[in-house]
């Protein structure tokens, strides 16, 4: 048994890491990170720009978004894809390959959810902020750069890499739509093998666990770090035990 | 391809019969799942807060693992990886019953049990150690104190996470679809290829899932207003 792991990943360790890249299109656990890396950073200010728009005083932005993100927090993700991986290719009338449509959904998806968290952000630093930086003379836009968002966003960090986390896991849905990620060539190794089934799962169920534990362990001291910042130096020595644990994660 | 028509799928009986099997099976797999997870969360629970020293390391692990590795990812090794190395015997059952369906609700229940507990455990560990000693000090034995005391406020805090991933579990029950389930997506999926009206199907997909999500929610916020001490001291 511990033989046929090691032979596998012998075998196949460059396949599950870049997929078929110099002979194909790049693939494996090098796409799967890619692919998540470039989600967060998409969603990030489209994010923003949501909770902005939540929060707006006029109706007509107010609506349209509390819309999309009750259908986004109510709707599977996988049938959020199959919109996108339909609809996508009729407006634009172009053969999208599969890592941008998968690309879409993620930062629509994930979008909504973060969007949440900086909402939340914003409202819990409370109205005398907004007060006090329009009482010394800034305009909204301005206050919300310069005084309202660098609070809120900071408290955010844990929240961004724990979404970062579940982005990770929300790709493996990609394999719905032969996104080619990690599973895709797990699945394209299982194929070939056709014999050693639990293997080959187990050992993709082994990278995501290490992959996903270790950002989670950041995301854990980092929240300590902050949360100890935020107590000040007086209350410096709290158990970490005592810090509220603030993170929202979307499961998945 | 003609315009936008829904009544093509809705007065069809044939789709509709499709329709009615993938929520009876969505169902099915969620009520089966939910059942599961909450069962396993509280013997895991009750595990991790018991005096055995063992309980606290094995508890950890398992919500660690379920937590970290993608649900799909779970399931494609409960469907196809387990259910290959299990005896000759239980698996021809399995095969002869529906496999799909039970090790989708295996695999979705495994992994919920993890947040659920976790969620129960946040909720047990927010109610101040005081409130133990306050109901010891007025005659309560630990059970007492657990049964009366400590748990009513404990799980009212962990309601609202509850009611979330209760949300999410119905949500995850579409995975089913990657190890061939025949639950709702894989109905829209299956109509979609006959009818060739994937926008009409996929809207009544969306609408639908939207319309449990959201009873699933308003359920939550039921149950969490009536445990509201506020209104209950009213009343």
């Amino acid at each position: 048994m511990i033989q046929d792991f090691i032979t596998i990943i012998q075998d196949y360790w460059l396949l599950l890491l870049i997929g078929q890249y110099p002979n194909g299109p790049l693939g494996g656990l090098a796409n799967t990170l890619i692919l998540s890396a470039l989600a967060i950073a998409f969603a990030f200010p489209v994010s923003i720009l949501m909770a902005l728009a939540r929060l707006s005083k006029w109706w007509f932005l107010r609506w349209p978004m509390t819309a999309l993100v009750y259908v986004t927090r109510g709707v599977p993700l996988l049938m959020l894809i199959l919109w996108c991986y339909f609809v996508i290719p009729l407006w634009t009338g172009a053969d999208v390959p599969s890592f941008l449509i998968m690309l879409v959904t993620l930062v629509i998806y994930q979008g909504a959810f973060l969007s949440e968290v900086v909402r939340a952000g914003i409202v819990s630093l409370g109205q005398g902020q907004m007060d006090a930086a329009r009482a010394l003379g800034h305009g909204y836009m301005s206050a919300m750069r310069f005084v309202i968002l660098p609070q809120a966003l900071y408290n955010m960090i844990p929240s961004m890499i724990s979404t970062f986390v579940s982005t990770i896991k929300d790709t493996t849905l990609g394999y719905v739509i032969n996104v080619p990620d990690l599973t895709f060539a797990a699945s394209q190794v299982n194929n070939q093998l056709l014999t050693q089934p639990f293997q080959v799962f187990l050992i993709l169920a082994v990278v995501y666990y290490i992959l996903c534990w270790s950002l989670t362990f950041v995301a854990n001291s980092v929240e300590r770090r902050i949360a100890r910042r935020r107590a000040g130096p007086r209350n410096a020595r709290l158990p970490a035990e005592a810090a509220p644990l603030k993170t929202i994660t979307e499961q998945l | 391809m003609n315009g936008f028509d829904l009544s093509a799928i809705l007065t069809n009986p044939d789709y509709i019969s499709m329709l009615l099997h993938g929520i009876q099976m969505t169902f099915i797999i969620y009520i089966g799942s939910w059942t599961l997870a909450m069962t396993l969360a509280i013997l895991l629970l009750a595990l991790r807060v018991s005096p055995l020293r063992i309980g606290e390391p094995i508890v950890a692990a398992y919500v660690s693992y379920h937590r970290n590795v993608p649900t799909l990812v779970q399931l494609m090794l409960w469907y196809f990886g387990i259910f290959t190395l299990m005896p000759q015997g239980l698996s021809d059952w399995l095969a002869n019953n529906n496999a799909e369906a039970i090790f989708a609700v295996v695999g979705l229940g495994l992994c919920q049990a993890a947040y659920f507990s976790e969620d129960l455990r946040s909720g047990l560990r927010s109610v101040s150690p005081g409130q133990m000693e306050a109901a010891q000090a007025l005659g309560h034995g630990y059970a007492s104190a657990m049964r009366f005391v400590i748990m009513p406020q404990g799980v009212r805090n962990a309601l609202p996470p509850l009611i979330n991933h209760s949300v999410s579990l119905f949500k995850n029950s579409s995975l089913a679809i990657v190890i061939g389930a025949p639950e709702l997506t894989h109905a829209i999926k299956e109509i979609e290829n006959i009818s060739f009206r994937t926008f009409e199907i996929y809207m009544i997909g969306t609408v639908t899932y939207l319309f449990f999500s959201l009873i699933i929610m308003g359920i939550g916020a039921y149950i969490a207003m009536r445990a509201d001490p506020a209104r209950r001291a009213r009343a």
